[in-house]
């Protein structure tokens, strides 16, 4: 025990001498659960459109009105050709164009139907068709206007409520995501670089002959970054909290237990790494290109896993930041218990201990 | 001009010694194209919901069916009340609930108008709104169908004014994206991910891989100047961004049947410019490290800011004023509006050399910095 704790105290001061890299572990999720929490959302806004109307009359001017003053839209003016308006679509400086037929009222008028195009540029699809969705909106909502006299039976209302997040904020989607991409690739970085650079130099070799059990001693080093990422942890959710507007709804033990249990995921997913390559720039490579991609994609930080095909939503089932996510904003945004985020947890506690098991396995094999 | 020959050629050496990079530059753009696009998607589809029916009517249970029988929902459960179903949402097991109140049928029939209540988890915002904009459209239909049965039992007078209605037949579009394809808007994006990664890490570790071997003082007291130096270090990568660009371009061609409107060269040269920019970078952080330790630290955070904060994901216009200003000194940015018009709208070299130029800008600052911050004494 007293080796052990002269082992782990080693580790610390190693982690601390190097002041440097210690600023950057500590501030690097300060920069950018603010940067990300801030300005990562999926509203649309600011939409750019423009009016074609080869002969404005009242209503015409009506509809071009409300667009105008409507705050998801920025309104810039008619065009007068259509060639005009594919152009500037095609350079990227439209997104919507608002086409009226000839005569609009006239027509509306005498043959009860008249025609509003709507040009979206949809190269991204999301965007495209929620700006048409608004335009459709305004343009039914004028038109009902016109004809407010007249009762329309056998309507039937929809009360909406939004359960969880009722203001529907981006951030309570992902701030969950922030943390996992971020303790991921902190945690694996520096793990399997600092064991692969003692690798790199021989040192690890001076260790592996001290008296200590290597299992004991791999315990050793993992503890000084446990502590640190638990730090980097307590930031993140503060900052969340207090910054970003992110409500805790429930247990913060059992959320810091969450964190612990992804911590150790994440640390021992580095260990294995560093079992697996004897460079360090292998390590980095490796870990990077492991710990972001699929947390990006497949973790349901931005893309939802339940739109996947099923062969995506079974390779993601291997990603630890899935788990986590969902076990965050189980327990954090909507307040549930242990009774229902026992399964995440139970899956990240399994696959630590399958990394942690290959791990050792590898270490005894370089050994033999 | 023979000092910098001889200097590639060692870089390329020292490149390729490492058996990891040959493999990583043919092998990573593969697997990210072949995989990852096909995990993108907001088209929201089998959204889980329970209707609670209090009323238990014909009418109530036809729009039962409806929602059922839609393609966007999945009809998870029909528990008897409210609390039963939030009991549902708590564990995961349905993502909306659509509340019938027991006057539904008495209501519409009696009073011509009636409403439902609609509950989703919204933890996703936008899945939320989809998810309740969807059951809005089935509501509004199954009461326009209600009254082309019902308008019958109207009296004469209503009927007649409300059948005289006007309609404006609004027409959505969609350019460049007819089928709203999600992949078709990412591979772009996915292209200049690789590019960054790839062009991004590597230079990162390299400078600082040659301080922590002790290759470095070497070079230090060799007679070469600070910009050949770099030069050296940068034109590898121009040559490994090409590598990928080239797969990247076939694969996406072959598999999403992908073909830049605004041709090749354009998509290449665009490359071109902007691997320097990130490459650039990555001598930066190279020339401050000390460790290896911290150029990877501090390469991954950059990376996550130019990629999270560069429009691939989410739409810089969305942003914050501050955040949008970020995202005009941000390649990624830059690169990743450029190859989305050349690819999806068909635009042309010239419509995108405002981004070149802003790119172009960009790279001859990083570059000069990159200079500048190489010390040649240790």
């Amino acid at each position: 025990m007293k080796q052990f704790i002269a082992f782990v105290k080693k580790e610390f001061r190693h982690i601390i001498r190097d002041n440097r890299t210690l600023l950057i572990i500590l501030g690097m999720p300060v920069v950018e659960i603010l940067l990300f929490g801030f300005a990562v959302n999926m509203e649309v806004q600011n939409i750019r459109v423009a009016v074609y109307d080869p002969t404005p009359d009242a209503f015409t001017t009506g509809i071009a009105e409300r667009i105008r003053q409507n705050s998801y839209f920025n309104y810039r003016g008619s065009v007068q050709t259509m060639d005009e308006m594919e152009e500037s679509m095609r350079k990227g400086e439209l997104d919507l164009a608002v086409v009226f037929q000839q005569n609009f009222q006239e027509e509306l008028v005498h043959s009860g139907e008249a025609d509003v195009q709507l040009l979206s540029n949809s190269s991204d699809p999301n965007r495209g068709s929620i700006a048409a969705t608004y335009a459709t909106a305004i343009i039914a909502g004028f038109q009902r206007e016109q004809t407010d006299l007249i009762q329309i039976p056998f309507q039937i209302q929809t009360e909406n409520r939004m359960i969880y997040n009722p203001l529907m904020k981006s951030s309570y989607m992902f701030v969950p995501g922030i943390m996992g991409l971020v303790l991921m690739i902190i945690c694996t970085i520096m793990t399997s670089v600092s064991i692969v650079r003692e690798k790199e130099r021989g040192t690890m070799e001076v260790l592996l002959a001290s008296p200590l059990k290597q299992g004991t001693m791999i315990f050793a080093k993992t503890i000084p970054y446990m502590v640190i990422s638990f730090i980097d942890f307590v930031i993140i959710l503060l900052l969340s909290y207090f910054v970003l507007d992110v409500p805790v709804n429930g247990s913060l033990l059992l959320l810091f237990f969450v964190a612990i249990l992804y911590i150790t995921l994440t640390l021992s997913y580095g260990l294995t790494v560093s079992t697996l390559v004897d460079k360090q720039v292998n390590a980095v490579i490796f870990s990077a290109i492991t710990a972001m991609i699929p947390v990006l994609m497949l973790s349901g930080m931005i893309f939802p896993v339940d739109n996947m095909p099923g062969a995506l939503q079974a390779l993601s089932a291997i990603v630890p930041a899935r788990w986590f996510i969902e076990a965050v904003r189980k327990v954090m945004i909507q307040g549930l218990g242990v009774t229902i985020a026992w399964k995440e947890m139970l899956v990240l506690t399994g696959m630590t201990l399958f990394l942690l098991g290959v791990t050792i396995m590898k270490t005894k094999k370089r050994l033999e | 001009m023979k000092t910098l020959k001889f200097l590639i050629e060692k870089e390329f050496k020292q490149m390729f010694r490492n058996p990891l990079i040959p493999r990583l530059i043919v092998l990573f753009p593969t697997m990210v194209l072949l995989v990852f696009p096909w995990a993108v998607s907001f088209e929201i589809k089998n959204i889980r919901v329970d209707v609670v029916d209090h009323s238990k009517s014909v009418y109530s249970k036809r729009l039962t069916d409806k929602i059922a029988a839609s393609q966007y929902f999945i009809l998870h459960d029909t528990p008897p009340d409210y609390n039963a179903a939030m009991l549902n949402m708590e564990n995961d097991e349905t993502d909306m609930i659509v509340e019938i109140p027991a006057s539904f049928d008495v209501d519409l029939v009696k009073r011509r108008e009636s409403g439902v209540g609609v509950a989703v988890n919204s933890v996703n915002g936008t899945q939320g709104l989809l998810g309740s904009n969807y059951v809005m459209q089935i509501v509004n239909d199954f009461s326009s169908e209600l009254r082309g049965e019902l308008t019958q039992t109207l009296p004469p007078q209503t009927r007649v004014s409300f059948m005289r209605l006007k309609k404006m037949n609004i027409v959505p579009q969609y350019k460049y994206n007819p089928a709203l394809d999600y992949k078709k808007f990412m591979i772009p994006g996915f292209m200049v991910l690789l590019l960054t990664i790839l062009c991004g890490i590597l230079p990162a570790l390299n400078i600082v891989m040659e301080k922590e071997n002790g290759t470095i003082n070497q070079i230090n007291v060799t007679p070469i100047s600070k910009m050949n130096f770099i030069l050296a270090k940068l034109i590898p990568y121009w040559a490994v961004g090409l590598v990928v660009m080239i797969i990247s371009i076939t694969l996406s061609f072959l598999i999403y049947g992908l073909w830049p409107g605004g041709g090749v060269v354009a998509v290449l040269i665009s490359s071109i410019v902007f691997i320097l920019s990130v490459s650039g970078l990555g001598i930066i952080i190279s020339n401050y490290s000390e460790t290896m330790q911290q150029a990877s630290f501090l390469v991954m955070f950059f990376i996550l800011i130019l990629v999270l904060l560069g429009g691939m994901f989410t739409p810089v216009s969305s942003m914050p004023a501050w955040a949008q200003a970020i995202a005009a000194i941000n390649p990624f940015n830059y690169l990743t509006t450029a190859f989305r018009m050349l690819y999806l709208n068909g635009s042309s070299l010239a419509d995108v050399s405002g981004n070149l130029l802003a790119l172009g800008a960009i790279a001859v600052v990083l570059n000069g910095w990159a200079v500048f911050s190489y010390k040649k004494r240790g």
